[in-house]
C-alpha cells in the first residue's frame, strides 16, 4: 500500500519537476506564450522539451540499470557509470571516431555497446574472484577498474589529438540536447521497459546462483541479458549526453532501504526516483549561476557524495 | 527415486567422487553421512545440479538432471544449499512467493497464494510475513528459506547440512517437520547430515560415504555401530541403544 502511495507521489513530483524544467532557462518563457506559436513554441519544441525528456529518460534508465547491476553483482555499492561500463562505452566511441569517422550513428552505437558489454563482463569476472565476506572490496575494485579503462581512453584520445571530446563523453551535460540530437535515448527507454518484463528473474538472480538454479532459472542467460541492457543504456547515455554518475548508485540504495528488493514492485519507483533526481540536478545546474550552466554530472557528483555518506551512516528501515 | 550412475568428479587432479552408483529410494528421509571430505556435499551438489556433470548420469524419476530440463526439475526437486546468505532485502512473504516461481513464472494465481499462505502457516511465520529478512534472527531467516522450498511444492526436497547454525530446539523442530512432510505428504527428503545421532533418530535410510565412495547403506538401526565409527570415521566411540535407536556417545 505504502509503495503505491509513494509511486503516485513520485510520479506527481516528476511531472512537477518536468514542468519546471520546461520553463527554466536563459530565455524567459511563460506557459501562455507557447500556444501563440512563434519563437516560444519553437524554443519549447527544439530545446526545452527534448532536454526535459532526455533528463527523464536518462535518469530513469540509469537508476534501473544501477539496480539491475547491483542484483547481478550482488553488491550494493556498484553502478555502471563508475564500474567500467560507462568508460567502456567511451572507449568504443573513441575507436569509432578514430577508425571509422564517417560511420553511421547506428554503427557508433553498436560498437559503443559492444565495448561497454565487454568491459562489464570483465568486471563481473573479476568480482566473482573476490571474497564474498568483504563486500567493500567490490566498489574499490570497480573504481580502480573504471579508472584504468578511463585512463586508457584519455591516453589514446591524447595520442590521437581528441582530448577535447573526452569531456563531452565523461561529464554528463544536457545543455547540448536539442531536437534531432537526443532521440537515441528512446532506445534506452525501450530497453529499460523491456527489463521490467523479466524483473522477477533479476530479483531471483540477486538471491544468488544456487537459489536461481533451484527455481529453474537459466542463470547465465539472465546475467547476459542484464549486462546487455546495462551496456546499451550506458552506451546511449554516453553518446547523447555523457556519463552521469551516482544516479545508478544512490537511487537503488534508497529504494531498496525503503521498499525492499522485490524488483517487480520497486522498479517503477526506482525509475521515477532516478528521473526526478536527474531533473532536479539539471534544474539546479541551470539556476545556480544563471545565465551560465553547471553540467548535470558535476551537480550529481556533489549531491551524490553527500547522499551516499548519509546512506552509509543512516540505519535501514526495518519493516514496511 | 533418484538414480546416480557412474558419477566421478575430479578437481585439480584430486578425485573427489570415484565412480559412484547409488539409488536413493522414493519416500522417507535418506541421510548422506560420512567424515569431513568424504564427498557428501559434492554428491549433493551434483544431484542438485549445482555442479556440471563430468562423467556419469543422474536422473530423478526418469527425468535426466541436465540444464535442458531446468524448469521441469525445478517443479520436481527443491534444494536448500548449505549457506544461504542474501544481500537483497525481501520480506518473508516475498521470499516464500519466489518459491512459486517454477509454477507460475512470477504471476501468482490463487492456488499459488494459497500455497504461500500454507507455507507461512506451516512454519509459524504468519506474524513475520511482512518483516524484512535482514531484521530476523538467524533461526527465523533459516525457517523462511525452508518455507520457500516448501512452497515450491516438489516431490523431492534436498537439504545440505540444514542443522548448521541451529540450536537444539530449532534442529529438532526442523527434523520433526521434515519427518512429518515425509510421513504425511509423501515427500522424499535427501539430507546431508553431520550429526550421526540426528541421522539415526530421524532418517529411514543412511548412505555412508568415505573417500569419494559409497561405503555402505541401509537402515540406521543396523548401520550405526561401533564398527562403522571405527572403519569409516576412524574413532572408537561407543554406541548405546535407547528405545531401539542407536546413540553415539560423544
Amino acid at each position: 500500500m505504502q509503495r503505491r502511495v509513494s509511486t503516485l507521489l513520485l510520479a506527481v513530483g516528476t511531472l512537477f519537476l518536468a514542468a519546471i524544467s520546461l520553463f527554466v532557462g536563459v530565455i524567459d518563457l511563460h506557459p501562455g506564450e507557447i500556444w501563440q506559436g512563434g519563437e516560444a513554441f519553437t524554443l519549447m519544441l527544439d530545446s526545452r522539451l527534448p532536454r526535459t525528456l532526455a533528463a527523464v529518460i536518462a535518469g530513469a534508465a540509469l537508476a534501473v540499470c544501477g539496480m539491475i547491476m547491483q542484483m547481478l553483482v550482488r553488491n550494493r555499492f556498484v553502478e555502471p557509470m563508475t564500474a567500467g561500463t560507462g568508460q567502456g562505452a567511451a572507449l568504443g566511441i573513441l575507436i569509432v571516431a578514430v577508425v571509422f569517422p564517417s560511420a553511421s550513428i547506428l554503427t557508433k552505437m553498436s560498437i559503443a555497446t559492444a565495448t561497454a558489454l565487454a568491459s562489464s563482463i570483465g568486471f563481473l569476472m573479476i568480482v566473482r574472484r573476490l571474497p564474498a565476506a568483504q563486500p567493500l572490496l567490490v566498489p574499490l575494485v570497480a573504481m580502480i577498474y573504471g579508472g584504468i579503462i578511463g585512463a586508457g581512453v584519455a591516453f589514446f584520445a591524447y595520442q590521437w589529438d581528441m582530448l577535447q571530446f573526452i569531456d563531452t563523453w565523461l561529464t554528463g551535460d544536457f545543455s547540448g540536447v536539442m531536437r534531432g540530437r537526443y532521440e537515441l535515448l528512446w532506445i534506452a527507454a525501450g530497453m529499460t521497459l523491456l527489463t521490467y518484463l523479466i524483473a522477477d528473474q533479476f530479483a531471483i538472480a540477486g538471491l544468488g546462483r544456487e537459489a536461481s538454479i533451484n527455481l529453474g532459472l537459466n542463470y547465465d542467460q539472465v546475467l547476459i541479458l542484464g549486462l546487455l541492457a546495462i551496456s546499451v543504456v550506458a552506451a546511449l547515455t554516453v553518446i547523447t549526453v555523457g556519463a552521469i554518475p551516482f544516479v545508478g548508485l544512490i537511487v537503488p540504495n534508497i529504494v531498496s532501504r525503503q521498499f525492499g528488493d522485490n524488483l517487480r514492485a520497486t522498479l517503477p519507483l526506482t525509475a521515477l526516483c532516478g528521473a526526478s533526481l536527474v531533473l532536479a540536478s539539471d534544474i539546479v545546474g541551470r539556476v545556480i549561476r544563471a545565465p551560465y550552466e553547471i553540467p548535470v554530472g558535476t551537480v550529481l557528483g556533489v549531491i551524490g557524495a553527500f547522499v551516499f555518506l548519509w546512506l552509509l551512516y543512516a540505519r535501514p528501515s526495518h519493516a514496511r | 527415486m533418484i538414480t546416480v550412475e557412474n558419477l566421478s568428479y575430479t578437481v585439480a587432479n584430486t578425485c573427489i567422487l570415484k565412480d559412484i552408483s547409488v539409488t536413493l529410494p522414493k519416500g522417507g528421509i535418506t541421510a548422506l553421512i560420512g567424515p569431513n571430505g568424504a564427498g557428501k556435499s559434492s554428491l549433493f551438489s551434483h544431484i542438485a545440479r549445482l555442479l556440471p556433470l563430468q562423467t556419469g548420469r543422474i536422473s530423478v524419476e526418469g527425468l535426466e538432471v541436465s540444464p535442458s530440463n531446468r524448469q521441469a526439475l525445478s517443479r520436481k526437486l527443491a534444494i536448500l544449499p548449505q549457506e544461504v546468505h542474501f544481500a537483497t532485502r525481501l520480506t518473508v512473504k516475498e521470499l516464500v512467493q519466489f518459491g512459486r516461481y517454477p509454477h507460475c513464472q512470477g504471476r501468482l494465481r490463487s492456488e499459488d497464494h494459497a500455497m504461500v499462505t500454507a507455507a507461512l502457516e506451516a512454519f509459524g511465520l504468519m506474524s513475520l510475513a511482512d518483516r524484512f529478512l535482514d531484521t530476523l534472527s538467524g533461526g527465523q531467516r533459516h525457517k523462511a528459506h525452508v518455507a520457500m522450498t516448501y512452497a515450491q511444492d516438489t516431490d523431492y526436497l534436498l537439504l545440505d547440512e540444514p542443522l548448521n547454525n541451529l540450536d537444539i530446539a530449532a534442529s529438532r523442530a526442523l527434523m520433526a517437520l521434515l519427518r512429518r512432510l515425509a510421513d504425511e505428504e509423501g515427500k522424499t527428503i535427501v539430507i546431508v547430515l553431520h550429526d550421526i545421532n540426528f541421522a539415526a533418530q530421524y532418517a529411514d535410510h543412511l548412505v555412508v560415504l568415505k573417500d569419494g565412495c559409497i561405503e555402505r547403506e541401509g537402515k540406521p538401526a543396523e548401520m550405526v555401530t561401533g564398527a562403522l565409527l571405527a572403519d569409516v570415521f576412524g574413532t572408537d566411540a561407543q554406541v548405546a541403544v535407547v528405545d531401539d535407536t542407536p546413540f553415539v556417545m560423544p
